[in-house]
């Protein structure tokens, strides 16, 4: 079903051939081959440790920071691959951004939170348009309404919730193809959470969306697609719906249905 | 039996309390000896002038303690040892906590650690037989001991405190601030320049005081080549004399209970003073620092 679906080529933003991922001599991710569809949010599952954070990572090479790490396999980036010696890794992480577990703001001002991006990419010529990007990326992470009275304070005086909307927004203002989230609500309360789901139903218009989250429900109604990982396999890709109403494997369904995890 | 028990931790507690206290113990005790030896001489001479004063003449007649050219001696010596220390050090630091391999950054660390250990006679003695005459063949100067030649030598004693604090500061920076950098498009460069250094600057900040105060502070290598003429100091090629060799030079050839002997007090006021003031900002930076972390 899920392959007739993702059976266009042009609708794939990125593909994952063969993947294999070592710490050392550990090997984290087992031959993953999976497809991200365009404007799609495709969540990623799995009990803890099986190796879904280290997936997303290799998806914008940021795993290349750790030391003693080995990877092989092809993880295309609109039908090229981001691991080709050619690639500017600098570029492939602006193009694919990413949000962290929990809220990362600099120890700045909001204004200099989101100017960060766009000032190290060089995507502005001058101050008026520096503050137009900023505005627009807070609006895209509706954020702009709560701070537009103290973009000078620290990011750090904050809520939780509203530090991860600025690391969306920080996120969005470097225009990025695809946003990567790595547990985004697992430091945030119930309605913070739902602010975030919220949002990133509004993101996926614009962006395509990869979403790593240990919360079934959230995957559930957040996602189109689902990924289930285990001990570094990919056990089973679907549509979201069938995955969480008639899975074809049995250990997805076992859990799922919360049997183990 | 239970009482017993119960008055021997109480004891025991006690004597733990009293020897945290020594230390606050000792510094007002320093502090009032101190100031009562140091004021005395304010019955001789107003603060104004001595505090204005030009020129420190104790032996002649009359005498003239003018504090200027001995702080004079003291700040140039040490904006000079800054000027070198604080780039260095604070580089050094940002090479060890960012960028050298795990291997590298070990053998820096004990080097630089080594190079705490090294007593300041030895720097002194260095600056007499190696650095001074080099510095007077290589600038042509009519004398090799001069305020620069202290201040080489004090940078020497500064960098190590400099660069292993900004060091540890740099490396508490959370990680999680430069993975943020790292996935918006920044290289390590911009992320060491403009995100971490900045989440550090207040603990670099406590570094530099600290290594500021040690330099100030410093009493034997400044008295073997700083060249000792109490002048108030116009370059950094001339002769000076800082508060602390002063002190350690006329101390031995004073009368107790002479003017001399109460002025050489006060100027030892007036460092303590200075030092005071330099711990009590790095603290301030430092719980900055603490609060900013996390």
């Amino acid at each position: 079903m899920v392959d007739e679906i993702l059976q266009s080529k042009n609708d794939l933003k990125m593909q994952i051939r063969n993947l294999n991922f070592y710490y050392g001599t550990h090997q984290v991710l087992k031959n993953i081959n999976l497809n991200i569809k365009s404007n799609a949010i495709t969540a990623i599952i799995g009990p803890s440790g099986c190796g879904k954070t280290t997936f997303i990572r290799t998806l914008n090479r940021m795993n290349d920071i750790i030391l003693g790490i080995k990877i092989e396999g092809d993880i295309l980036f609109d039908h090229k691959n981001i691991y080709d010696d050619d690639i500017d890794v600098v570029d492939i992480r602006r193009k694919i951004g990413m949000v962290f577990q929990r809220p990362n703001p600099f120890p700045k001002s909001i204004f200099e939170n989101i100017a960060y991006g766009l000032k190290i990419n060089n995507l502005t010529v001058n101050k008026g348009e520096l503050r137009e990007r900023v505005e627009i990326a807070l609006r895209g992470a509706a954020l702009w309404e709560e701070v537009k009275d103290r973009l000078n304070t620290s990011a750090l005086d904050l809520s939780g919730g509203q530090q991860q909307r600025l690391c969306i927004a920080r996120a969005l203002a470097v225009q990025p193809k695809v946003i990567l989230f790595d547990e985004p609500c697992s430091a945030l309360d119930p309605i913070a959470t739902a602010k975030i789901e919220e949002l990133i139903q509004e993101l996926k218009e614009k962006y395509t969306i990869v979403i790593v989250t240990h919360n079934m429900q959230q995957a559930a109604r957040a996602s189109d697609f689902t990924a289930f990982l285990m001990l570094g396999e990919l056990v089973e890709f679907d549509i979201t719906e069938k995955i969480f109403t008639n899975p074809s494997q049995k250990i997805t369904e076992d859990y799922i249905t919360g049997r183990f995890g | 039996m239970k009482s017993k028990q119960h008055l021997k931790e109480k004891i025991i507690k006690n004597i733990f309390f009293l020897s945290s206290l020594s230390s606050i113990l000792f510094l007002l005790g320093t502090s009032f000896i101190l100031f009562k030896e140091g004021l005395p001489l304010f019955r001789e001479i107003d603060l104004k002038t001595f505090l204005w004063g030009k020129s420190w003449y104790p032996t002649y007649n009359p005498p003239e303690f003018g504090l200027l050219p001995l702080l004079l001696g003291t700040l140039w010596t040490t904006l000079g040892a800054l000027i070198i220390a604080v780039p260095l050090g604070v580089s050094a630091a940002i090479y060890i906590s960012e960028l050298a391999t795990p291997k590298i950054k070990d053998y820096l660390k004990l080097a630089i650690e080594m190079l705490t250990g090294v007593p300041s006679v030895i720097y002194g003695f260095l600056g007499i037989v190696v650095l001074g005459p080099w510095l007077q063949n290589l600038l042509d100067l009519p004398i090799g001991l001069c305020a620069l030649t202290a201040s080489l030598l004090l940078a020497l004693m500064a960098i190590p405190t400099i660069t292993s604090l900004s060091e540890e500061a740099l490396f508490s920076v959370s990680k999680e601030y430069k993975e943020a950098s790292y996935a918006l498009g920044a290289t390590r460069w911009e992320t060491i320049i403009k995100v971490t250094v900045p989440a550090a600057s207040s603990g670099i900040s406590t570094a530099v005081l600290l290594g500021m105060g040690r330099v100030i502070g410093e009493t034997m290598t400044v008295l073997m080549v700083a060249g000792g003429a109490a002048v108030i100091p116009h370059s950094f090629l001339q002769p000076v004399r800082t508060i602390t060799a002063t002190i350690a030079l006329e101390m031995g050839e004073t009368v107790v209970g002479s003017v001399h002997y109460y002025a050489l007090f006060a100027i030892a006021c007036v460092l303590f003073i200075i030092s005071l003031a330099l711990n009590l900002s790095a603290d301030y930076f430092l719980y900055k620092f603490r609060r900013t972390s996390r």
